[in-house]
C-alpha cells in the first residue's frame, strides 16, 4: 500500500485541529462547562467537519475500492459491547479532567509545554495498559 | 470576523483530512488508532506519515499563517497524568475517540460511533461539571 497520501491527510488535519481551537485545552473545556461559562466553539468545529463525512463518506463507500489501496478498511463491528460504552466512559472523564483527547494533544507537542509531553507520555502508558486492564474491566 | 468562521473552517478540514484518506488508503482517520498503530503496527509507514503531517499542519497555522499558540494547561501534572492514562486506556478499550468515532463514526452512520460519542461527551461534561464544584467558583 502507498502510505503518501496519509501525510497530505495528517496537514489537513493538524491544520484543522489548530485553526479550529482544539488544541487549545482552556477552550476544550469550556466547550465541555455547559453550566458555566459555556464556549461554544467547538459545536462549530464538530458539526462543520460531521457535516463533510456525513455527506461524503457514502459516496466514497459506494466505490468498489479506495484509489490507491487494493479495499477499504472499516471497523466490521456493529454491536454494542460493555468494552465500547466502558471505554468511552474512561476516554469521557479523562478528556474532562484536562481538555486534552489524542490528535490536539499529539498536535500540541509543538508547543513545547511539559504539560503536553507528559500528557502524551501518560496516553501511551494507558493505551499499553490497555491489553491487560480492558480485560480486566470489561470481559468480553 | 464572524468569530465561529475559524472554528467552522477547522472543522471542514477535519472533514476533509478524513475523507481524502478514505478515498486513498481506505482508512478511518482515527488518532488514538493511528497514534497507537504508529509504534505498536501493523503498517506504521502510513500511519507515521499521517502524524508527521499533523505536526506540520500545526507548523503550517503557527509558524506561516501566524496564528498564536495557546498557552499551556492550568492543570497540576498529576491531573495531567491522570487524565492521559485515562485517555489512552479509554481510547483503546472504546475503539476510537473524537475523531475515530465522532467525525469519521458519525459520517459512516455507525450505531458504535454514535453510542461511543454521546457517551464520552457526557462523561466530558459531567466531568467538568464535577471539578469545577470540587474547586469552587474561582475555578
Amino acid at each position: 500500500m502507498r502510505a503518501w497520501p496519509a501525510l497530505i491527510s495528517g496537514v489537513l488535519f493538524g491544520l484543522g485541529l489548530t485553526l479550529s481551537g482544539m488544541s487549545d485545552p482552556a477552550k476544550v473545556l469550556g466547550f465541555l462547562n455547559i453550566t458555566g461559562a459555556w464556549i461554544p466553539d467547538l459545536i462549530f468545529v464538530m458539526g462543520g467537519a460531521v457535516v463533510v463525512t456525513f455527506l461524503i463518506t457514502p459516496l466514497v463507500t459506494a466505490r468498489e475500492a479506495p484509489l490507491l489501496a487494493s479495499a477499504f478498511s472499516l471497523p466490521g463491528k456493529q454491536l454494542l459491547d460493555r468494552r465500547l460504552v466502558g471505554g468511552a466512559v474512561l476516554f469521557g472523564i479523562g478528556w474532562g479532567l484536562s481538555g486534552y483527547c489524542p490528535g490536539p494533544a499529539l498536535v500540541s507537542l509543538l508547543y513545547g509545554y511539559e504539560s503536553t509531553v507528559v500528557f502524551c507520555l501518560a496516553m501511551f502508558a494507558g493505551m499499553a495498559l490497555e491489553g491487560p486492564l480492558g480485560r480486566l474491566l470489561a470481559p468480553s | 470576523m464572524n468569530a465561529y468562521l475559524m472554528p467552522l473552517t477547522g472543522g471542514v478540514l477535519l472533514g476533509l483530512s478524513a475523507m481524502w484518506l478514505l478515498l486513498s488508503l481506505g482508512r478511518i482517520a482515527g488518532i488514538s488508532g493511528i497514534a497507537w498503530g504508529s509504534l505498536a503496527g501493523p503498517e506504521r509507514v502510513w500511519r507515521t506519515l499521517f502524524l508527521m503531517g499533523l505536526l506540520l499542519g500545526g507548523l503550517l497555522t503557527h509558524n506561516v499563517m501566524g496564528q498564536p499558540v495557546p498557552a499551556e494547561s492550568t492543570a497540576p501534572l498529576w491531573l495531567i497524568v491522570t487524565s492521559g492514562l485515562l485517555v489512552g486506556l479509554g481510547t483503546r478499550m472504546g475503539g476510537g475517540c473524537t475523531s475515530g468515532h465522532g467525525v469519521c463514526g458519525l459520517g459512516r452512520r455507525s450505531p458504535r460511533s454514535l453510542v461511543a460519542t454521546l457517551t464520552f461527551m457526557t462523561l466530558g461534561v459531567i466531568t467538568v461539571f464535577v471539578m469545577q464544584s470540587l474547586m469552587g467558583a474561582s475555578a
